[in-house]
């Protein structure tokens, strides 16, 4: 590698939650060579990979990509961002590539941009699958076709290597589908020869950004500089700092496992590492291993299991409340009922649940005997159907009795706290993950496709 | 018997990808983290009966670095769908603050 560290700015945990410019200037005036982050995740659920829909607004993530192209154009140096637009599937990716394009046009700036998609075609899968070259992960078996049939979009999380491929030909910004957290920041030191252990061992620790430091709320972003011998990670923020504790805890972050991490081609090890204070600010880290592994990369692929339209009620009423138990049995039994002969459907053809917002809503469990009653509840009614049709005609054969329904039945109907009209709105589509298996690439680029964007120069003048 | 949130100073629960929740239980001191990493109460029935995952794929990792634990299992449910009721699982954690620990704090100076 080159003599002096590799120092990459990761300006913030995702793509479009608020990069600093005062941070990016900061990382600038360290000699960062390089921005990297990415854009998305898995943790927000299923619908950004079934919708091909962003998690952030628009305009968010235009604020956030207008410093940091403005900032890579001034300086020469590549911007890189992986799992674009929350999931990565392609049409995540296209939303982004449009909205780099319109900032390109506003700097007045051409730059050379290398698109990497990660969608997979089902038959490219079929034929992995028939060659065993697909593989479960607990908890799920083995992989069958009927299951990539159900899938909506199929990603395999891409490892460093595309990215690599691109800086290699010149990419002033990369803009990568599905890929791991770590090797979107990873990519740049290993393409400029740093060592494997230290470079994918920093990654980990910046990719949610200033999480990893002592008060993640003061800033957004971190500056990893890696060596022949380890890293060193800093908060972007003068006013924060990095502890060992802040740093070696955020390899627990959303990890099953704290000491070692599957990436593509391989496994990071960070079982011997030591994290030592190496300036007030900053955490020197040494030790991180690197193994090397056939090359797999994750599949992630959803299903949709059909459309959803949901109401929502408050009840302060003192009785229902102190009979949350009995009520809940007698509401649901009710509304089941109201289904099958108002609507006409069979008991297997719809989903019905109520969740007691102020009772057992988020566990859904038995409260103990003598929990006291709550104040108010919320009842969320969620309907699933077929269509969405079939969803918002059981809300609506539903909406009488969820208004009214007597936990007596002598008593007059009661009238309980609506919060919208109409009551019923429409979720659209819900999909659940359904993949939790590695394929196996014969060479990195096997299951890429990469695409170059050019500005052309009418866009340049529109600004 | 003291309670699981009496010898932490830290409890969190977060999805590991979509099939996964992690817990991570930070002990408030070294002491405490040596005598209450392998408390029976916090064994895979815990998570099998509060849960309803399944006991055999429960999964813990001491770090005494941290003097912490990390119990991962499969999530009874993936994230999303029919019945999800946590989408990233960060509230889980609350069902196991009050578990009763079976030993005794040790004695201490």
């Amino acid at each position: 590698m080159q003599d002096e560290p590799v120092k990459i700015i990761v300006p913030v945990g995702s793509l479009g939650a608020g990069v600093r410019k005062e941070e990016v200037e900061f990382g600038i005036a360290q000699g960062a060579q390089a921005i990297a982050t990415d854009a998305g995740s898995t943790d927000s659920g299923a619908a950004y990979l079934g919708l091909g829909m962003s998690k952030n607004n628009r305009e968010s993530v235009r604020r956030d990509l207008l410093i940091l192209m403005e900032a890579a154009s001034r300086r020469g140096m590549p911007l890189i961002v992986g799992t674009c637009g929350q999931a990565g599937g392609d049409l995540n990716v296209d939303w982004t590539v449009d909205i780099v394009r319109e900032v390109a046009s506003e700097l007045q700036w051409k730059p050379r941009i290398a698109v990497l998609y990660s969608e997979q075609e089902k038959d490219t899968l079929k034929a992995k699958n028939a060659a065993g070259k697909i593989k479960p992960l607990a908890p799920l078996g083995p992989l069958e076709d009927s299951t990539i049939d159900e899938c909506e979009h199929i990603v395999a999380a891409l490892g460093p290597e595309p990215y690599i491929a691109a800086l290699e030909r010149g990419a002033d910004i990369v803009l990568g589908g599905r890929t791991t957290d770590t090797a979107v920041i990873a990519c740049y030191a290993l393409w400029k020869g740093a060592p494997k252990g230290p470079s994918w061992h920093a990654a980990k620790i910046s990719e949610c950004g200033a999480q990893c430091t002592v008060a993640p709320t003061k800033g957004s972003g971190v500056l990893i500089s890696i060596d022949n011998d380890g890293f060193e990670v800093q908060p972007l923020s003068n006013d924060n700092r990095c502890d060992p504790h802040s740093v070696s805890a955020h390899m627990l972050y959303e990890n099953s496992d704290p000491f070692r991490l599957t990436e593509p081609g391989g496994v990071l090890d960070v079982i011997d590492a030591v994290y030592e204070q190496a300036d007030p600010r900053t955490v020197r880290v040494t030790g991180s291993r690197w193994e090397e592994q056939p090359y797999t990369m994750k599949l992630e692929g959803v299903k949709k299991i059909g459309y959803q339209t949901t109401m929502l009620v408050g009840i302060q009423d003192p009785v229902v409340l102190s009979r949350l138990g009995e009520f809940h049995e007698k509401f649901l039994a009710a509304l089941n009922f109201r289904i099958i002969n108002a609507v006409g459907l069979e008991p297997h053809e719809f989903h019905i649940s109520l969740r007691y917002y102020g009772w057992n809503a988020v566990s859904g469990d038995e409260p103990p005997e003598d929990a006291p009653p709550p104040r108010e509840v919320g009842v969320l009614f969620v309907a699933t159907g077929e269509t969405q049709d079939m969803a918002n005609q059981i809300a609506k054969a539903c909406n009488p009795y969820f208004f009214h329904f007597p936990i007596d039945m002598e008593q007059e109907l009661p009238s309980y706290g609506f919060a919208f009209s109409p009551a019923d709105g429409p979720r659209g589509p819900v999909f659940e993950f359904v993949l939790n298996h590695v394929v196996e690439a014969d060479e990195a680029g096997e299951l890429v496709r990469e695409r170059w964007v050019e500005i052309r120069e009418l866009e340049a003048s529109n600004a | 018997m003291p309670k699981l949130k009496d010898v932490c100073h830290h409890i969190r629960s977060k999805n590991a990808g979509p099939f996964w929740v992690t817990f991570d239980l930070f002990f408030k001191s070294p002491d405490m983290f040596e005598q209450y990493k392998a408390d029976p109460a916090l064994g895979p029935q815990l998570f099998a009966k509060t849960f309803g995952t399944n006991p055999d794929l429960v999964r813990y990792y001491p770090v005494a670095s941290l003097s912490m634990v990390k119990i991962s299992y499969p999530r009874p449910s993936p994230q999303g769908g029919l019945i999800e009721r946590d989408m990233h699982s960060g509230q889980q954690y609350v069902r196991i603050l009050d578990v009763e620990l079976s030993q005794k704090p040790a004695m201490t100076g």
